[in-house]
């Protein structure tokens, strides 16, 4: 009895801000179980796709028919629409910050609604708007993927300013004698590369994943090529997934670890990754 | 333009009043010069995101022979199949934001009450990032794979003598979509609520032991109502992020359960009846101003905890 006070007030004393005086009452074995059976929730799918496929099927994903072109052509996609994002989404987001900040409220207003509209919505009147030459060409879900990618890519730059005195760098700056160009490229981006590096990895972890618009345009993109591959031979689809999955993984790792190392602490180690799923994350467009 | 305005004001109005109208003039025109800033991002918006969803909305109320008014659409789009759709969708949406809602609740609750241990943490925080991102084509066949008719738990599940199979229970049906949904909404609820959980303060609680109240009187007068608007708020975010999924349930189910974004698709496929192409732009205004509606409820919410937690 007296171990367990004293246990709990060690505790206490080595964290002050800890929840009060709750692992002193109850012995967590309940938090345990809920873990454990989560844990089982979430692993054995996982098993049980890994039993499934063989690790056989996982060498046998490179060489099928498609998969080259639909991997290529997922890349391809991933490079115009972190351009075209980046291009776009910066400058402007930089600008209001600057001279409109009345307009800060509309624009995240305005890159909230493609989670509103749902990308089924979406690619129908595209399909029906989009002039002849761009409807004849995967690019047009290039240029689409850049409006499902701007909520991701408008908290990230926004959240990336909001860190810097902006407008002390741009009057140092200014006052230095360094035009608009030259503070844009040599004072502000130089400082926004956390920013634009977690917004990039955003956006290409979305376009890699989208299925809705891709299939519903009838373009061979990765996710789409699993699918249609399905039929020919499930192990090898069900390896492809598996490998769609760890590049998720891998891509929200590189988030945090750059999150992390800019403000080093815990909290903000996932703050990308929390802020992603905040506004909605990957997964709805994904889905 | 400006000089225009300038002079032409001061006729009509009172003499005072000229200069004034001047000033006005120019500092529109200088606003609009500000905001030739911002040019790039509206036109891109405006022909990627607000004329297609315009179309959609204009086309749902069009004859798609003749492109005369008609309310035929909305008339089909809301009976029969489609009405189904719509009530399934929002019934589906609603299962998989409130059971989610409530166990990723709970194992939010484990990891905020192990802070101590920050290996746990660390490792629940990642994981839920990664499953809550995880969706669509993917999550169908890990599925698939566990809970097909020749599944592995539905395997194991055999030779403990449970042949779920044998019952009502098929994976390509509404309770299978379910279950899978739930895979990637409890790790959703849990990176949302999380920081909600984090904002009550230690300090609120002790307030209450000092005053002697026990843990169930705290939840129910304390943590409770704080916790409430938030934990409401990333329901609805649930609700809206279950209501457009389209990738999960189509490679599930094949297009067999009747959904609306599924039914969407069929128009799209070009699975229709002739002259009901625009039914197709009738489900998807539906389907906006259903989650639109959601989401105004989600930020009056949000706005209302985000005042609590401050």
């Amino acid at each position: 009895m007296a171990a367990v006070i004293d246990t709990g007030q060690a505790g206490r004393a080595t964290a002050p801000p800890g929840p009060a005086g709750r692992p002193r009452r109850r012995p967590p074995v309940w938090r345990w179980v809920i873990l454990v059976l989560a844990g089982i929730y979430f692993l054995i799918p996982l098993y049980a796709a890994l039993r499934f496929a063989g690790f056989k099927a996982f060498p046998d994903v490179l060489h099928q028919a498609g998969f080259t072109g639909a991997l290529t052509l997922s890349l391809r996609l991933a490079l115009i629409t972190t351009v075209l994002t980046l291009v776009l989404m910066v400058p402007t987001v930089i600008y209001v910050h600057l001279r409109l900040p009345r307009l800060r409220r509309l624009l995240e207003a305005i890159t909230i609604l493609p989670i509103v509209i749902p990308p089924i919505v979406l690619i129908v009147g595209v399909l029906q708007v989009a002039p002849g030459t761009l409807k004849s060409s995967p690019n047009l879900l290039g240029l689409e993927y850049v409006v499902l990618a701007m909520p991701f890519a408008y908290r990230s730059i926004d959240a990336g300013l909001r860190a810097l005195d902006l407008k002390t760098l741009v009057e140092a700056s200014n006052s230095l004698g360094a035009g608009w160009l030259a503070t844009l490229w040599r004072v502000v981006l130089p400082n926004l590369g956390t920013a634009m590096l977690s917004a990039t990895v955003l956006t290409v972890a979305l376009v890699l994943g989208e299925f809705t618009m891709a299939s519903l345009d009838l373009y061979q993109t990765f996710p789409v090529w699993i699918v249609n591959f399905e039929q020919s031979s499930g192990p090898v689809s069900v390896a492809a997934s598996l490998l769609a999955l760890f590049v998720t993984w891998i891509f929200l790792m590189v988030i945090a670890t750059l999150g992390g190392r800019r403000a080093g602490s815990q909290a903000s180690m996932f703050s990308a990754v929390r802020r992603d799923t905040r506004a909605g994350g990957r997964g709805p467009l994904a889905r | 333009m400006a000089s225009n305005t300038a002079v032409s004001a001061p006729s009509g109005t009172q003499p005072g009043s000229g200069g004034r109208a001047a000033a006005r003039a120019v500092s529109v025109l200088r606003s609009g010069r500000r905001l030739l800033g911002i040019a790039p991002f509206t036109v891109y918006v405006v022909a990627g995101l607000f004329l297609p969803t315009v179309a959609v909305a204009v086309g749902a109320f069009q004859n798609s022979d003749n492109g005369n008014f008609t309310l035929s659409n909305v008339r089909t789009a809301t009976h029969g199949i489609y009405l189904e759709g719509f009530r399934q969708s929002v019934e589906l949406s609603l299962l998989a934001a409130i059971i989610p809602g409530i166990l990723g609740l709970l194992i939010a609750y484990a990891i905020y009450t192990a802070r101590h241990a920050s290996v746990l943490r660390r490792v629940a925080i990642t994981a839920s990032g990664v499953f809550a991102n995880f969706g669509g084509v993917p999550l169908a066949f890990l599925f698939i794979a566990s809970l097909g008719t020749t599944g592995i738990v539905t395997g194991w599940l055999k030779d403990l003598g449970f042949d779920i199979y044998a019952g009502h229970f098929s994976l390509f049906t509404f309770t299978g979509v379910l279950l899978a949904y739930m895979y990637f909404q409890i790790p959703l609820m849990v990176l949302v609520i999380l920081p909600a959980l984090e904002g009550l303060r230690p300090a609120w609680r002790e307030a209450a032991h000092n005053m002697g109240a026990g843990t169930w009187q705290y939840w129910r007068y304390v943590g409770g109502p704080v916790l409430a608007p938030a934990f409401l708020g990333c329901l609805l975010l649930l609700f809206g992020s279950s209501f457009a999924a389209y990738a999960t349930a189509d490679a599930m189910t094949a297009g067999a359960l009747a959904l609306t974004p599924i039914q969407i698709g069929q128009f799209l496929n070009g699975n229709v009846i002739a002259g009901q192409q625009n039914v197709g732009k009738a489900l998807g205004l539906g389907m906006v101003i259903i989650i639109a509606a959601v989401m105004i409820v989600y930020v009056l919410l949000q706005r209302r905890a985000a005042r609590w937690l401050q």
